[in-house]
């Protein structure tokens, strides 16, 4: 039931449509793409009540500009932009209302790196492929044809005929000042590497390289020494596997990421911190600290609660 | 077998490190029944050659159930390998020429003709070992030592969607126009990967394939 259009006027740094992502089809080699922070992905549907899957735009770094044709109500969670609606600034992770008509542009982005818009009523309607909405960009799959939107586009939008009452949450705490620690259970292929090489994992920051996407981010720092010459026969990856080639420089590898690959996996960062790294840009600095597996349960209920809060049905 | 967690999402159940028709077989029996079986919380299960990833939800399931799961579903299985399920895929290639321009490269590296390359190429059927790389992307296998010449140091930017290659033992086809770095020896019109059609891609894992030379073939 398509009711309106959100036209793309211009449409940022790297704009595209995301659910929670393709799972079910990886043996047919099908990467599962969706939200790089799905903590702020499920807050933003929850906010405008929709279900958690579905779609909202991920918007990364520079923000677009936006027109709605119809009546609904949007919010925006995740990175920290001055979002402006009809030139009136609307604070992150608040639902606001939209007209037909009504322009919402991002402005400055003070903290984090990938915002999330969702659209009350069921969010953005765009075809499903392989039953999701999540745009991948390597296989120019889901979303508007398989790729990050450009001016002139129009996505249909579901119609929200109740208006969902006002609404305002408490969003992911936000790497501060471009540095974060991310927690890591130990990967499958640990016992491959030096025991310095651990020791420079956890003790010497990382820079995000330039070099980095929605598949992954390669991490400049002091290489990651191998115990061995070999390589793994290609295996299934996880989100947030970090894997390090031959050369020593690792790779944590995120929502694009393929479905396996043959690198040794050095560390899986824990569930509850992805949504830090989804916020993390090229340039900002990241450190590593293993965990047992009871820190990152606790760290996932930990997370789990904060949502929970923002649970309840958005409208009476 | 081995059972490891790679991160809090996901499991990784670990047969002998070898690239092998009965280990793959494998996999993918265990592939199968886990994904019959399990209930809530599985996200997605992930055959490999020697592997089975399975990717949970970390609220609704945890390592322990699903390692008591996977010994459960290992220990019911048939030890003999199933019998294949399909007939074998055959692929029309157009070898040599602009749709293959690394079949003298290859013919030279095996010291054989460009003929007897491509008569190696299409004397055997081929195992689809796993999928990967990008949607619909076979790596089939074993290729014959004779013409199984290493990739390119340096991938091409460009390999055009179609074009067939080889990478030591593993020969595959590129659904999609993408980087590549395989030896490209022809090219097929079947379309690896549709996703308008029922099924996806023309070849899953534990299918059998075969070559044959296409009309139009440069070299046959």
């Amino acid at each position: 039931m398509t009711e309106g259009r959100l036209r793309i006027v211009r449409p940022g740094l790297l704009t595209t449509v995301q659910d929670a992502g393709r799972w079910g089809h990886q043996a047919l080699g099908v990467p599962v793409a969706g939200p790089m922070d799905p903590f702020s992905h499920r807050l933003a549907n929850l906010l405008v009540g929709n279900p958690h899957g579905a779609a909202t735009l991920e918007i990364t770094l520079i923000g677009p500009e936006l027109e709605c044709d119809a009546q609904t109500t949007m919010v925006v969670t995740g990175a920290d932009f001055d979002v402006l609606v009809d030139g009136v600034v609307v604070p992150s992770a608040t639902t606001f209302s939209v007209e037909p008509g009504t322009r919402v542009r991002f402005g400055r982005r003070a903290a984090g790196a990938r915002a999330y818009l969702a659209v009350a009523g069921g969010g953005i309607l765009t075809a499903p492929v392989l039953g999701s909405r999540a745009t991948h960009l390597v296989s120019g799959m889901g979303g508007l044809d398989g790729r990050a939107l450009v001016a002139g586009d129009e996505l249909p939008i579901a119609a929200a005929p109740t208006p969902v009452r006002p609404r305002r949450a408490i969003g992911l705490a936000l790497p501060a000042k471009g540095r974060a620690v991310l927690r890591l259970l130990p990967g499958p292929q640990i016992d491959w590497f030096t025991p310095d090489a651990l020791s420079v994992l956890t003790t010497t920051p990382f820079q995000i390289s330039t070099r980095s996407n929605r598949m992954g981010y390669r991490l400049e720092g002091a290489p990651l020494l191998r115990r061995r010459e070999d390589e793994p026969i290609s295996e299934a990856l996880a989100f947030g596997s970090l894997q390090v080639p031959a050369a020593g420089t690792p790779i944590l590898l995120m929502a694009d990421r393929q479905t396996a690959g043959g690198y040794p996996k050095v560390g899986t960062v824990i569930s509850a911190d992805l949504p830090v790294a989804g916020q993390l840009a090229p340039g900002d600095a990241v450190e590593f600290a293993f965990v047992d597996r009871a820190a990152a349960a606790a760290a996932l209920i930990a997370r789990e609660r904060q949502l929970l809060r923002y649970a309840e049905p958005a409208s009476s | 077998m081995d059972v490891r967690p790679c991160g809090d999402a996901m499991i990784l159940i670990e047969l002998d490190p070898v690239v092998d028709a009965g280990v793959n077989a494998q996999a993918i029996a265990i592939a199968d029944e886990l994904r019959r079986t399990l209930g809530p919380g599985l996200r997605d299960v992930v055959p490999a050659y020697c592997s089975v990833g399975v990717h949970f939800d970390p609220l609704l399931t945890d390592h322990v159930a699903l390692e008591r799961a996977v010994a459960d579903v290992v220990a019911r299985l048939p030890r003999s390998e199933p019998a294949t399920r399909r007939a074998p895929i055959e692929i029309p290639v157009r070898y040599g020429g602009a749709d293959g321009p690394d079949l003298e490269a290859v013919a030279a590296w095996a010291g054989l003709t460009v003929a007897e390359v491509v008569a190696r190429h299409t004397a055997r059927e081929y195992r689809v070992y796993m999928l990967g790389f990008v949607p619909g992307f076979a790596y089939m296998g074993k290729v014959d030592a004779s013409i199984a010449a290493p990739r390119h140091r340096a991938p091409r930017e460009r390999v055009p969607a179609g074009s067939v290659g080889i990478a030591g033992e593993q020969t595959g086809v590129y659904p999609i126009e993408t980087p590549g770095g395989w030896q490209l020896i022809g090219r097929t019109d079947l379309r690896m990967f549709d996703t308008a059609r029922a099924e996806a891609a023309l070849a899953k894992p534990g299918d059998t394939v075969r070559f044959v030379v296409a009309p139009g073939s440069a070299v046959s």
